[in-house]
């Protein structure tokens, strides 16, 4: 089984969130919870049904992932963009899926 | 342009107050998902991979400098300073937060604009040619025929809940240059033997998994009777069109399944009893609505004449710009400008907030206060006397707008592909990135000639990659992107699909197979006039196959 993570949009923004251990929905795919075993992926399942239910997030899914020296990368090209961000420099002063760059 | 009566106000006043309160509603808890998601995307909000999506709509791509100006200020005050031009004449902002939506649509019902029926199985924005008004081919402004039909159709009861979207476009002239042969109703403005007014009626064509070139079924129909006419395609559209399977209920499977002779036998069927109803349309309104779209007062200007001379002789860049960008305006001392969206190694189709600001300034001072997006991603200032267009061409090299490519294989449609897209398989804009960036040399450019290459990243085909010269299909294959690509598609008055030409090529490959099928064009054309989609039509697929896939094949497997 490939490790899984919960991921979903926050209601009220639509911006990407994962899940993490403490149950908070947050920004970066870095800190979210992995589920490594069937019992923990049902956990992460009834999360987001529940987070979802109680109008937080939508767009709730169970995604694959793999860790790489430490880092989470998901299998799905797809999910790359979506945790990463657009690709591309699309506007000044923007990358990834971040608010404005911080000033060195 | 067409302005908002007080109807159109309050109307969409009270459409804007009608979403404030269901996204209050849904931000509270008090209404689910499942029933909130309807009503977001009938006012244009979807959600895509990292956040909301809102699409405008810009009717038949017709704007003003105030509206374009309210473009730039949403992309500055809600999203992240820029916004979208897409293939359907709209703009698309990428990062609204849904809270945020109902603040933006008031503001955009302020400069009578919305975004309203830009999603959802309805009918959607009447696209037009973008020249419309001021080409010179023309025979009548498509525009005050598009915009009867949005007002006709705007929360339309009977079609509000099509068997799936449904798409029409509007050309005034012989050129077609609204793609109106790959929409679900397409109509071509002409004049009869007797002079009337009347339009050649299209019916079912389309892109996305099934691309089909729509079927002609009326060669004239009479102006008064555009209404009643619509209608009686769109009901044997809503009785018969398939809701059993998503994928084959356009009206173009309609069509296909049914026969074009038929279907055009039950559309008179139904025109007969809708002929003479209160549907048809009066002489009185259609020249009410006409008068709307009246050209704007064109001085003389034959300075431009002599001016235009003297400057093309002193920048060379600027002579290249005004021989790419400019076209023959149907006043002789004037020209239609398109801007050019598509900067070398740029994201086409998109505008920075300062930028749009900029084009609303110059249009305001130059151009009659009239702006165009073209479905080609650009915007056109439809009328500038020659004798503007060296200080309006200074304007745009300021604000990094002046790329001399329209028509040309830098000036790429891209849709937003997998950067953004919740539907896309692979990615587009860096395809069209790299491929820009590697033929982006002017000298290069104009050797080449005309060559339009659309790019999707999935078959819904946004991208319109059917219908160009070359087009680019993304698609996943084992976890990857590939990319299928097609030679020969048209979207014009001699609209064809492309047709695909072998195995598809990883990301990596893609631009040198573009050079390849340049290369092989160059090799074989008659001369420099004849361009690339008249010699693959004169000399078939068989010379860019043997050089794509021929011994030194470098196609993925």
């Amino acid at each position: 089984m490939a490790d899984k993570v919960l991921t979903a949009n926050r209601l009220s923004d639509g911006i990407s969130v994962w899940l993490d251990a403490s149950g908070n929905w947050v920004e970066s795919l870095q800190d979210a919870f992995v589920a490594r075993h069937a019992e923990a992926v049902t956990a992460l399942e009834a999360t987001g049904k529940a987070a979802f239910a109680d109008n937080k997030v939508v767009d709730v899914n169970v995604i694959d992932i793999e860790e790489v020296s430490g880092v989470l990368r998901p299998l799905r090209l797809r999910e790359r963009v979506r945790a990463e961000g657009p690709t591309i420099d699309y506007a000044p002063g923007y990358k990834g899926l971040t608010g404005p760059v911080q000033a060195a | 342009m067409y302005r908002y009566d007080e109807f159109d106000h309050a109307f969409v006043a009270d459409r804007v107050a009608q979403f404030r309160d269901q996204v209050t509603r849904r931000l509270s808890g008090e209404l689910a998902e499942d029933a909130f998601k309807p009503l977001r995307l009938m006012n244009g909000v979807y959600l895509q991979l990292h956040a909301y999506m809102l699409r405008v709509a810009i009717p038949y791509g017709t704007l003003n400098s105030n509206q374009m100006r309210m473009l730039a200020h949403i992309a500055r005050k809600y999203d992240r300073g820029y916004g979208h031009f897409t293939t359907r004449q709209n703009i698309q902002y990428n990062w609204p937060k849904l809270s945020e939506t109902p603040d933006i649509l008031a503001d955009l019902a302020s400069v009578e604009m919305h975004a309203i029926q830009t999603s959802g199985n309805c009918i959607r924005n009447v696209t037009a040619d973008h020249f419309a008004g001021a080409a010179a081919d023309e025979v009548a402004d498509p525009r005050p025929y598009a915009e009867i039909l949005r007002q006709w159709s705007s929360v339309h009861p009977e079609f509000s809940f099509l068997p799936r979207k449904f798409k029409i476009a509007v050309t005034g002239a012989e050129r077609d240059r609204a793609a109106i042969q790959v929409h679900d109703i397409g109509l071509h403005l002409k004049k009869n033997d007797k002079g009337e007014i009347g339009f050649a009626v299209y019916v079912g064509g389309g892109q996305g998994r099934t691309p089909m070139i729509a079927k002609k079924i009326r060669d004239f129909l009479p102006e008064e009777d555009l209404l009643s006419y619509t209608t009686a395609i769109m009901r044997v559209y809503n009785l018969h069109g398939r809701r059993d399977n998503k994928y084959k209920a356009r009206i173009k499977i309609l069509v296909h399944e049914t026969g074009a002779e038929e279907l055009a036998r039950q559309v008179e069927v139904e025109f007969a009893e809708l002929k003479n109803t209160e549907l048809k349309l009066p002489e009185s309104d259609i020249q009410a609505i006409t008068t709307y779209f009246a050209l704007p007062p064109l001085a003389e200007r034959p300075e431009g004449w002599a001016n235009l001379a003297g400057w093309k002789k002193a920048d060379p860049d600027f002579a290249r710009w005004v021989q790419q960008n400019v076209q023959p305006h149907k006043h002789p001392d004037y020209g239609m400008v398109t801007v050019s969206l598509k900067p070398i190694g740029g994201i086409p189709g998109d505008a920075s907030d300062s930028q749009m600001d900029a084009i609303a300034d110059l249009a305001e001072e130059y151009a009659f206060d009239e702006i165009r997006i073209s479905h080609e991603q650009n915007i056109i200032l439809p009328h500038v006397a020659l004798a503007d267009l060296e200080a309006l061409y200074r304007g745009l090299v300021s604000i990094g707008l002046a790329t001399a490519n329209a028509g040309l294989i830098t000036d790429i449609i891209a849709c937003p592909g997998l950067d953004y897209c919740a539907l896309a398989n692979a990615r587009s804009i860096p395809l069209a990135q790299e491929i820009s960036t590697r033929f982006g040399n002017p000298d290069r450019q104009a050797e080449i000639g005309e060559l339009k290459i659309k790019i999707s990243g999935c078959i819904n085909a946004c991208g319109h990659h059917h219908v160009g010269h070359i087009g680019l299909l993304g698609v996943e294959k084992k976890g990857a992107e590939l990319y299928q690509i097609t030679l020969g598609g048209s979207g014009d008055e001699n609209t064809s699909i492309g047709e695909i030409i072998g195995r598809g090529f990883e990301p990596e490959k893609v631009t040198d197979a573009i050079e390849t099928i340049v290369n092989t064009y160059l090799s074989l054309r008659k001369d420099a006039s004849e361009i690339f989609l008249d010699a693959y039509r004169r000399v078939g697929p068989q010379p860019f196959k043997d050089a794509l896939y021929g011994s030194n094949a470098q196609a993925a497997a």
